[in-house]
């Protein structure tokens, strides 16, 4: 794991810049736990202060610090898309490995369901679905239905890894050996599929953390409990741009943008690792 | 030929399954929720003032038949697929009394227009400079692109359509930011309409092509640099093919394979991308109107919005779908 951690430190500029924006983040996010302020208080120091030594990134028009403010609502975000693509790992992996080693049918079927879910426009049912829960909406409640949808594309993805790890020989010899489908699949075929759940989980995250920036601003998520979004929602309901307060929304958007590149660099770069191709031409280029 | 006639079949069952389960998500969504719209309904109307208890009654009566919630769940649900197949969502409580199909009717051209152009431009334009990027891979300008590419890419729409307009609206104001064409003219055939149409939908389209044109460079680079290993290439260098035709017939060909499919499977996303960007740019398209039926709380229009998605979003793919032999003639062959 060091060792590989050490490979792509030195080999990938891109795992650099992108270790580098997430390490920032979490440490963002990690200060949450000092902060001065509880995260729903309103009018604890004074409004629109410009960033300044006392409030580094400047005060909201309802009386919070921002940079305090960000560090809870990143924390949350991060959180969000964490839970979202754990649970969407386990369906995808389970779905992924029986239909791709069993095929027949059992493939077929597995499969129409799962193009199905990567086809169907998502944000429209969001919404549908905040229209129906207002305010009972709460964001373990929107993960849950998150989850429910993101695990396709990977499953997908899971399932042609193990569709070529069946044609292989060590699968014919375990078979052989006695071994039963669920021990094939978890002692065997698990741990060369586990390179690329890493990898989506970051692709994951920076779809759902999307979806929910995305919902928050629009006010169709639980909107008193601090997120990224949530800040931008804030910050337009006080028409913050207009009203020069430009802090409010230029650092959330720096962050969350911070955010995605570094998650999305992370993934592309864990991409090329796995795929030996990549792998070879990288090595080519550098000697 | 018959190989075609089974591709299709087997694409247009899928079509169904996906419309399938899309509305049946919708149902259960409305009617399993615990808050009752004909409830929601019945207190945003009261609350301005006093109205008679048997008048409330009454009203609650209507509206529960006019959204379909009265009867068993059995005949409820056949209802809902009723409706669904003669477009009749009943009449929008936000603009009454026009029925949601009119609204909708109005808002779905502009979003299948802005969806379309924006689409072909960002897939045909990541494709061909993703080709080049994976061909010419010394080219300084190409790997700048990529490094363009990858920190655009991974940015929501909503983030990226707020940047532009601050920019275009805010710091140096030359673009509309907001509408569909300008108030002051007439929905007419003229020029200066037409005109005003296409300058209305710069910025839109530019935020959807902007981030839609990062996934298909990056895919497309990756892929051609793997067809550029495969015997097939090695030889028509060798025998001597231009490089120019090398790259569209031999290379590129191969890798849109592919990418068609992707697009295919990412129509969702970017109808999702399209739904905010015109709410932030205050579009006239269905993005708009979804956000808006829900801040009205408009039961009928936002289900309608929805399943109309659903529905849309189907059609273009099985479109996309079909168009695809024309690609890959193994599928009209086998």
């Amino acid at each position: 794991m060091i060792v590989l951690l050490r490979d792509l430190l030195r080999d990938s500029p891109e795992f650099r810049i992108g270790a580098v924006l997430v390490v920032f983040v979490l440490l963002l996010s990690v200060l949450a736990s000092f902060s001065p302020y509880p995260p729903e208080s309103v009018y604890v120091v004074p409004p629109d202060v410009p960033p300044s030594l006392t409030y580094w990134f400047g005060t909201t028009s309802r009386g919070q610090d921002v940079f305090w403010q960000l560090s809870f609502a990143i924390r949350n975000t991060l959180l969000f898309g964490c839970t979202v693509a754990l649970i969407s790992r386990l369906f995808a992996l389970v779905i992924g490995l029986i239909s791709g080693y069993k095929g027949g049918w059992i493939d077929r079927a597995l499969m129409s369901v799962n193009d199905t879910f990567i086809v169907i426009p998502l944000l429209p049912i969001l919404v549908l679905f905040y229209f129906m829960m207002r305010d009972r909406i709460s964001w373990l409640m929107l993960a849950l239905i998150m989850a429910c949808f993101g695990w396709a594309y990977d499953a997908r993805l899971i399932r042609s890894v193990v569709m070529s790890l069946k044609a292989r020989e060590f699968t014919q010899t375990s078979l052989f050996s006695g071994m039963s489908t669920r021990q094939i699949l978890t002692e065997e075929h698990l741990p060369y599929v586990m390179p690329i759940v890493f990898s989506t989980t970051m692709n994951n995250m920076v779809w759902s953390i999307g979806l929910e920036v995305t919902l928050a601003v629009l006010g169709f998520t639980d909107i008193n409990t601090p997120t990224v979004g949530g800040m931008i929602y804030w910050a337009n309901q006080h028409t913050a741009m207009v009203a020069g307060v430009w802090w409010w929304i230029v650092f959330p958007t720096i962050t969350v943008i911070m955010v995605f590149i570094g998650l999305f660099l992370l993934a592309v770069s864990a991409n090329a690792y796995i795929d030996p191709r990549s792998r070879l031409w990288s090595m080519e280029g550098a000697s | 030929m018959r190989g075609y006639l089974a591709y299709v079949g087997r694409r247009f069952g899928q079509f169904l399954l996906v419309v399938f389960i899309g509305i049946n998500i919708a149902y259960v969504v409305t009617h399993a929720s615990p808050i009752d719209p004909v409830e929601q309904s019945i207190s945003a109307v009261t609350s301005y003032g006093n109205t008679a208890p048997g008048a409330i009654e009454q009203m609650r009566n209507s509206l529960r038949e006019l959204y379909g919630l009265s009867g068993t769940p059995v005949e409820q649900y056949l209802l809902f697929w009723k409706r669904i197949l003669r477009a009749d969502f009943g009449p929008s409580m936000s603009a009454f009394p026009t029925p949601v199909g009119t609204l909708i009717g109005r808002a779905l051209p502009w979003t299948a227009g802005l969806l379309a152009v924006s689409t072909i431009v960002a897939w045909g334009l990541g494709n061909l400079l993703g080709g080049l990027a994976g061909y010419y891979r010394q080219s300084r300008g190409l790997k700048l692109m990529g490094v363009i590419a990858m920190g655009l890419h991974p940015i929501p729409y909503y983030i990226l359509a707020m940047l532009l307009l601050i920019v275009f609206g805010f710091l140096w104001p030359v673009l509309p930011i907001s509408g569909g064409s300008a108030m002051n003219l007439p929905q007419t055939l003229t020029p200066e309409f037409v005109l005003s149409v296409l300058q209305h939908a710069i910025l839109p389209a530019l935020s959807l092509i902007l981030i839609g044109i990062g996934s298909w460079f990056l895919g497309m680079r990756s892929l051609v640099s793997n067809v550029l290993a495969e015997d097939f290439v090695v030889y028509a260098e060798l025998a001597g093919v231009r490089s120019w035709r090398v790259l569209t017939s031999y290379v590129m060909r191969n890798a849109l394979v592919p990418q068609v499919t992707g697009l295919a499977m990412s129509l969702g996303g970017i109808f999702n991308g399209a739904v905010i960007t015109e709410k932030v740019f205050g579009y006239p398209g269905l993005g708009s109107l979804l956000v808006d039926a829900v801040y009205a709380g408009d039961y009928g229009l936002v289900l309608g919005v929805t399943t109309i998605s659903i529905l849309g979003v189907s059609i273009g793919v099985l479109a996309i779908d079909l168009l695809y032999p024309l690609l890959d003639p193994r599928v009209r062959v086998s």
